[in-house]
Formats: C-alpha cells, sequence, structure tokens
C-alpha cells in the first residue's frame, strides 16, 4: 500500500464518518458543522486527485457560503437551539429503501467497470490544470454551453431572489 | 548552489544527507523535513506576533496623544512578554451552557485561519512553502475557515451578545468576501496567473500603477473581513460587550487577539504582493534573498501602518450603511472595473508598455470619477427630497 493509498482511506473514513454524524446527530447546528467536516473530507479528496482547483472552490462555496447560510437559518428559525426532537419521521422505510436501492444499484454497476483496478495515467511535466480547465470552458468544441445554460441559470435565481425580496412601497 | 543564495534548498539537502545517514528511508526524511518547515515557519510568526503586540500598542498610543507602554523593559518593549502571562495565569473559564466542544476549537480556527495564509506567502524567490496556482482562490477559502470560527465561538457561548456579535460580524465578512474575490481577480487578468510568485515576477511596474482603484478596494475588503473599524461593527463596546469572543478568557482569547493583529500583518503582506511588487525592489530580491525578506517584511508593515490608520482615525459605522456601501457601491464597482480591466487588458495587449499602462491608469481614474460622480448625484437628489419635504412641513406647522 502506497502512502498516497493511505491518506486516502483515512480522508474517506473521516468524511463517510461525519456524514454519518451529520444524520445521527439530534442537535441542529452540530449537524451542521458535522457537514462542514464532510465537505472538508472532500475537498481533501480533490486536492488528492490534483484538482486543486476543485479543492478550494469547494472549502469556497460549500464551506464558505452553503453551510454558512444553513447555520444561519438553523440560528435564525428555530427557538431553542438545543431542541432534541424526534430524528426520525413515519416515512423513515421509504428513504432505507431507496437508499439500499441506489447502494444496489451502484455495487451492481462498478461490479462490471474495469477503473477501479487500473491506474491513473501520470500527469505530463508543465502541466497547468488550471489554464486546461479555463480553456474548456470557454472553448467551442468543448463546455461553452453548459457553462453559459449554469450562468444563465444562476442570472434568474438571482433576479427571481431579488424579486421575491423586493419590498415595494 | 551556496547557502546565500538558495538557504532554502541547502538547508533542506543538508538535513536529509544527515536523516538519510541514519539509516531512515528518504520518503519518512522528506515528511519530517517538510513539519519541521512548517513548524519553524510558524513558530518565527507566532514570535512575530509578540512583537505585533507592542507595535500595535505604540502605535495606537501615538495616534492617540498618548505615550503608550514605556515602564516594562526599553521603550515596554517587555510589555508583550508581561501581557502573556497576565493570560496564561488567568482563570479558565467555560461559562454554563456553553457547548464545551465547539467552544475550545474556535479560537483555534480562528488562529488556523491565519496561520495557513502563510503557506503561500513568497517570502523571497526561492523561500516559500508551496507556490499554488490557484494561490487568490486560497486566500478567500482561508477566509471562510476564519467566519466558520467566528460564528462558532459566537454561537458556542450561549451569550446573546456573543451571538449577535457573530452574526454581524458574519454579514460583513460574507458581503465583503464579494468585491475581495473580484479584487483578486485583477492582479490574476494583469498577470495571467493566480499563483503568487507568478504575480510578484510579472510586476516590473507595480500594479497599484496598474489598477490604483483595485488596491484601494482591496484595501477596504480587507479591513472590512479584518472586523477592524471602522468596520468592527462586531465588537461595538458600547452595545456588545466584546462581540463574539465576549465569554472567552486567559489564553484562548488571547488566540482570538493574537490571530486578528496578524491576520491585520498578513493582509498588509498581501497588499504588498498583489499591488506593491512583493519582494521586488529595485533588483534587490536578486542580490541576496535574506535582502528580499527585509523588503517583503517592509512593505507588509507599511500595509499594516495604513490598516492602524485608518483604524484610530475613523469612527464605526452603522451597519446598514456599512452593508449598504457594499452592496450599492462597491460590488457593482468591483464588477465593472473587472470587466473594464479585462477589455482594456485585451485591446490594449499588442501595445506598448507606456501604452499599456497609460490606458489602465486612465480607465482606473475616468470608472473612480464616474463612480463618485454618480453617488454625489444620487446623493444630492436624496439631500433634496428629504429638505423639500421640510420646506413643505415648516409652513403647514407654522399655521395651525
Amino acid at each position: 500500500m502506497t502512502a498516497e493509498q493511505i491518506i486516502f482511506l483515512l480522508v474517506a473514513l473521516f468524511t463517510l464518518g461525519s456524514g454519518f454524524m451529520v444524520v445521527t446527530t439530534g442537535n441542529l447546528v452540530h449537524a451542521a458543522l458535522w457537514l462542514v467536516a464532510t465537505l472538508f473530507g472532500v475537498a481533501v479528496v480533490f486536492a488528492l486527485l490534483n484538482a486543486g482547483f476543485l479543492a478550494v472552490v469547494q472549502v469556497v462555496v460549500y464551506i464558505g457560503a452553503i453551510a454558512i447560510l444553513f447555520i444561519f437559518a438553523v440560528m435564525l428559525t428555530r427557538k431553542d437551539m438545543r431542541d432534541q426532537g424526534p430524528q426520525m419521521n413515519r416515512g423513515w422505510w421509504v428513504g432505507a429503501l431507496i437508499a439500499v436501492l441506489v447502494f444496489a444499484g451502484l455495487f451492481f454497476l462498478l461490479q462490471g467497470w474495469n477503473g477501479l483496478s487500473r491506474t491513473a495515467a501520470a500527469i505530463p511535466a508543465g502541466f497547468d490544470a488550471v489554464a486546461e480547465l479555463g480553456n474548456a470552458l470557454v472553448s467551442p468544441d468543448a463546455f461553452v454551453l453548459p457553462f453559459e445554460v449554469a450562468s444563465v441559470l444562476l442570472v434568474a435565481a438571482l433576479v427571481g431572489a431579488v424579486y421575491v425580496a423586493f419590498n415595494r412601497k | 548552489m551556496s547557502f546565500w543564495k538558495d538557504p532554502l534548498k541547502v538547508a533542506a539537502d543538508w538535513l536529509m544527507g544527515i536523516l538519510t545517514g541514519w539509516g531512515m528511508s528518504e520518503v519518512a526524511a522528506q515528511v519530517l523535513i517538510g513539519f519541521l518547515g512548517v513548524l519553524i515557519l510558524i513558530s518565527i510568526l507566532m514570535v512575530l506576533d509578540i512583537f505585533l503586540v507592542w507595535v500595535e500598542r505604540k502605535v495606537v498610543s501615538r495616534f492617540q496623544d498618548r505615550i503608550g507602554p514605556n515602564r516594562v523593559g526599553p521603550f515596554g518593549l517587555i510589555q508583550p512578554f508581561a501581557d502573556i502571562i497576565k493570560l496564561l495565569i488567568k482563570e479558565d473559564i467555560t461559562p454554563t451552557g456553553a457547548d464545551k466542544v465547539v467552544y475550545n476549537i474556535a479560537p483555534m480556527l480562528s488562529m488556523m485561519s491565519v496561520l495557513i495564509l502563510w503557506a503561500i506567502v513568497p517570502l523571497a524567490p526561492t523561500i516559500l512553502s508551496v507556490d499554488l496556482n490557484i494561490g487568490a482562490l486560497y486566500i478567500i477559502a482561508a477566509g471562510a475557515i476564519g467566519t466558520l470560527s467566528i460564528i462558532m465561538a459566537g454561537w458556542s457561548s450561549n451569550n446573546k451578545f456573543a451571538l449577535i456579535g457573530a452574526f454581524r460580524q458574519v454579514a460583513v465578512m460574507v458581503s465583503f468576501e464579494i468585491p475581495m474575490l473580484t479584487m483578486l481577480l485583477i492582479p490574476t487578468i494583469l498577470a495571467g496567473s493566480m499563483g503568487m510568485n507568478a504575480i510578484i515576477e510579472k510586476q516590473d511596474i507595480w500594479f497599484v500603477w496598474l489598477s490604483p482603484l483595485a488596491a484601494l478596494i482591496f484595501l477596504i475588503t480587507a479591513i472590512a473581513e479584518l472586523g477592524r473599524a471602522p468596520f468592527d461593527m462586531a465588537e461595538g463596546e458600547s452595545e456588545l460587550v466584546a462581540g463574539y469572543n465576549t465569554e472567552y478568557s486567559g489564553m484562548k482569547f488571547g488566540m482570538f487577539y493574537a490571530g486578528e493583529l496578524l491576520h491585520a500583518f498578513t493582509y498588509g503582506g498581501f497588499l504588498a504582493i498583489l499591488f506593491f511588487g512583493g519582494y521586488r525592489f529595485f533588483g534587490l530580491e536578486q542580490v541576496s534573498p535574506f535582502l528580499a525578506i527585509a523588503v517583503i517584511i517592509f512593505k507588509a508593515f507599511v500595509g499594516y501602518w495604513v490598516i492602524m490608520w485608518v483604524r484610530y482615525t475613523l469612527l464605526r459605522i452603522r451597519i446598514d450603511h456599512m452593508l449598504a456601501f457594499n452592496w450599492k457601491f462597491l460590488t457593482p464597482l468591483a464588477f465593472t472595473l473587472l470587466i473594464v480591466t479585462a477589455l482594456v487588458n485585451a485591446l490594449l495587449a499588442g501595445a506598448s508598455a507606456w501604452l499599456y499602462v497609460t490606458g489602465m491608469f486612465l480607465s482606473n481614474v475616468a470608472l473612480a470619477w464616474a463612480a463618485l460622480e454618480i453617488a454625489r448625484s444620487y446623493g444630492h437628489k436624496e439631500r433634496e427630497k428629504t429638505e423639500g419635504m421640510k420646506k413643505v412641513v415648516t409652513p403647514s406647522q407654522g399655521t395651525p
């Protein structure tokens, strides 16, 4: 086992463990903080895959914006921060069934995939991943259309948010 | 290569020779040397931090027409050590109902969010921890962890002043992050890279001459991110005791305080790196890496001094004014500046250096003038509205 594999296993264990804590903790703010730990673990996995840009964006967007938003929403909508309500609702078995089915489906699909035992190709020297990603996002024969569609969607969401929150006098 | 040209590599090679000589494997030796490097960097930073307490107190006393610490040691230089002993022997209090684990992690995260910034600071062409090609984004990511530490501290203290302080501070940090990120893109456009070393190497002409407006907006957003006056809503003493760190005592408070000072110094350093040429000063960095370190530390101190100057000169701004200033003035201005810079950069790409610099500088000045003019006319309109209303109101009150 190489050092990289050991690090990956530790990080994966940490990520899965915190993910488990997110759904089992009774305290909502604690759950949000465990979610931060999970997202951080995912960022470390990105870094291990030599995707430094995605790792940093993961931290900026998910921890810096979305997790903070979660914590704000919990703090502003709950009267008592230490509430210990029931953790299960009546539809728990539906959720469990879907989870088991998805896991079984993924397991079945990955059985026939030979990518698990292959080693990744070495990255050539002088390969600038960020520049490649930037070029791919704006070149017409790569991802310019999905990129623009996503931008339009985000602008529409922004305009919608402003419209909803706008205070007409 | 001699020690005076590339000290870090020579020292690392020397240690490597010794460690492998002791029978250690090469990978283990590399990891150990990496840890030692981090340990030395952090130790130097923490010692510098102790010195910063003295600098801050001396400078504020001069601004407030006092002498400042002058009893313990020459010029009061030993005063910070006395302060540290005081902090260490204080009782460590955890308030009732506090969330113990979160309460104890928060100060560590706060300090950590500052220290990890130094991973990308190039002290000299060869003396740096890692030359990330996404350096500019990394600054924002580290800031996100700082935001998290503040909300954790405010919530876990079980104190309403702490919670309100944390809310205010986080609202400010999250909103000012947007113009800051936009301003980090300007050196990225000018240098063609997000790496700190590449940005410095491109600055044959300091970027502050190419984009003075960007440097100014970066300074404003940096002060807001630091939560220092005039943006220190989080610790408005008259309203909130001390904000998110109200309940902390002893060395845990010390961590927040030291973290804030080092953060201010670090942003002074980033201002120097992004807009004032970093370690470059008329070819001095070519002579010796040690001179380069002296140059960048000096520039960081100048930036730190400007931040202190602003802090002790201006009054606190109300929170709604602060957020309106960010969302209605700074953010549109930052976006416009980004578009204009990208356009001018593309239009003048093939032009001579003189034309390029002049075009960039003039476009910045024109944009700043237009923004101020729009703000002024809007202010006029608002004032006329309220004054006009008064004119209507006064005579009607005079005639019952």
